[in-house]
């Protein structure tokens, strides 16, 4: 087993390191979810579906992440607050190459 | 104003199934959901998405799974109050419950069954100045009533089925439709945006893409709004509109029943899950997504077991002095309240020769 360290600033601008396994078939917004880096309710409401953009992120880091799906971007182009680097969390699958990522939790849609 | 024994607030999975467990101990059920049709997110968010972990069915449909449940609480008659959201409780001196909406219907039960979800589904709002003063004054996030936009000049934003389908229809009735979305791709059914690639060929919908709304003039009323267009030559354009329609889908909301008085949670109502999933207020119980407890998962099929609990503890609070033997429906059959009857073929005792 294998951990990556990860990088996540809250929506209230705390930074958390955090470790995220790569054998769990975890993403992202599971990862979150898992560190209740954001209240339970407010974060991946859909389940992981990119079927809404309670999971949104920044992604601070150069990291090459794969590409968007037609769905994920599809899902952005309607979402708020969305940034060039804006990714859906829950669309990221945590593997080794994302050692070091640096993201930031996009604000809550109100 | 409108009586039952359970009234069950969410018409999702859990809420529906209820209505069976219910039934079979010949108890009525009424639901009230914010949503126009029932199902939930099943409906609402995807009807198209297979679920792999609904015991006995290897891969069904969620808008399929609504349908079944539709199907099999039909005998037993559920009433509906649909698209309106349950919004205050009122408790009475006998014990029980009116339920009001926020369009007035008032719901009188013994028991209140909130099967929430997360929360009553809410139209999405664009992040724009001055947006919430001319809510009503030119902007809706709901079409209610299409005649509103008789001859009226209109822009629709999103790039979804309803921005789409609303764009379709207002069409024919508005002296101008616009539709703004911040890509050139739509996500919808095919048949809907092929019809809106035909109805902008003949010039009947004016299509802005790749934009935004991004400001709202008027005074006392939206007057126009200011379109950024975001391709490579950005430019301003300045639109003269009667309405703005922002369609941008839906987000869940805990809403009004947050304020019942209700133990919340991390966004969800506390439920003793040791006996029957009541709330720390006698009488209302919270099953299905909505509740929270010790190792509580947020599944359909929790859901159901929850709902099946929930039904039995308000059977005997409602006839304290009945004691109910739990029978099973290949023993007992199903009797609806229409009076239609379920049950087992009887087994053939013959002789042979």
């Amino acid at each position: 087993m294998t951990d990556i360290k990860i990088k996540i600033t809250d929506r209230d601008g705390v930074l958390h390191e955090i470790d995220a396994p790569t054998d769990m078939n975890m993403n992202l917004m599971e990862v979150v979810r898992s560190y209740e880096l954001a209240p339970e309710g407010t974060i991946g409401i859909c389940g992981g579906m990119a079927m809404c953009a309670s999971c949104q992120c920044y992604v601070k880091s150069d990291h090459v992440l794969p590409e968007k799906s037609e769905e994920e971007e599809a899902m952005l182009s309607e979402a708020f607050n969305v940034r060039d680097n804006s990714r859906l969390s829950c669309q990221l699958h945590i593997n080794e190459t994302m050692d070091g990522l640096e993201v930031e939790l996009a604000p809550e849609e109100i | 104003m409108i009586k039952t024994d359970i009234l069950i607030i969410g018409a999702g999975p859990t809420g529906l199934f209820a209505v069976f467990e219910a039934g079979l101990l010949q108890l009525k059920c009424h639901l009230i959901d914010a949503l126009p049709q029932a199902g939930g997110q099943c409906s609402e968010i995807y009807p198209k998405k297979p679920i792999y972990d609904i015991p006995g069915f290897p891969e069904v449909l969620a808008g399929e799974l609504v349908d079944n449940l539709m199907e099999q609480i039909k005998p037993f008659q559920p009433g509906f109050t649909l698209g309106e959201r349950a919004e205050t409780i009122e408790k009475l001196n006998d014990g029980s419950f009116v339920v009001t909406t926020n369009r007035g219907t008032k719901h009188y039960a013994p028991i209140v069954a909130i099967a929430g979800g997360l929360g009553s589904f809410e139209p999405r709002k664009p992040l724009l100045e001055n947006l919430t003063k001319f809510e009503d004054k030119g902007i809706a996030y709901i079409i209610k009533d299409p005649e509103v936009y008789r001859d009226k000049k209109i822009v629709i934003a999103g790039g979804g089925d309803s921005a789409l389908d609303w764009s379709i229809f207002l069409a024919d009735i508005a002296a101008e439709v616009t539709l703004v979305h911040r890509r050139n791709e739509f996500r919808g059914a095919l048949d809907s945006v092929e019809k809106v690639q035909q109805l902008k060929n003949e010039g009947k919908i004016n299509l802005i893409t790749p934009a935004e709304v991004i400001k709202l003039n008027g005074s006392d009323r939206l007057e126009s709004v200011i379109i950024r267009k975001t391709s490579n030559a950005a430019e301003n354009i300045t639109l003269e509109v009667d309405n703005f329609i922002p369609l941008f889908g839906l987000s869940p909301k805990l809403g009004p029943i947050g304020d019942w008085g209700l133990e919340i949670e991390k966004n969800a109502i506390k439920v003793d899950n040791t006996l029957d999933y009541q709330t720390n207020i006698p009488g209302i119980y919270a099953i299905g997504d909505v509740n929270t407890y010790p190792g509580k998962l947020k599944l359909i099929l929790c859901g159901f077991h929850e709902a099946t609990l929930m039904c039995q503890s308000a059977y005997q609070r409602i006839y304290p002095d009945k004691k109910y033997v739990m029978k099973y429906t290949t023993v007992g059959g199903i009797t609806g309240f229409d009076g239609s009857k379920k049950e087992a073929p009887k087994a053939v005792v013959k002789a042979i020769d």
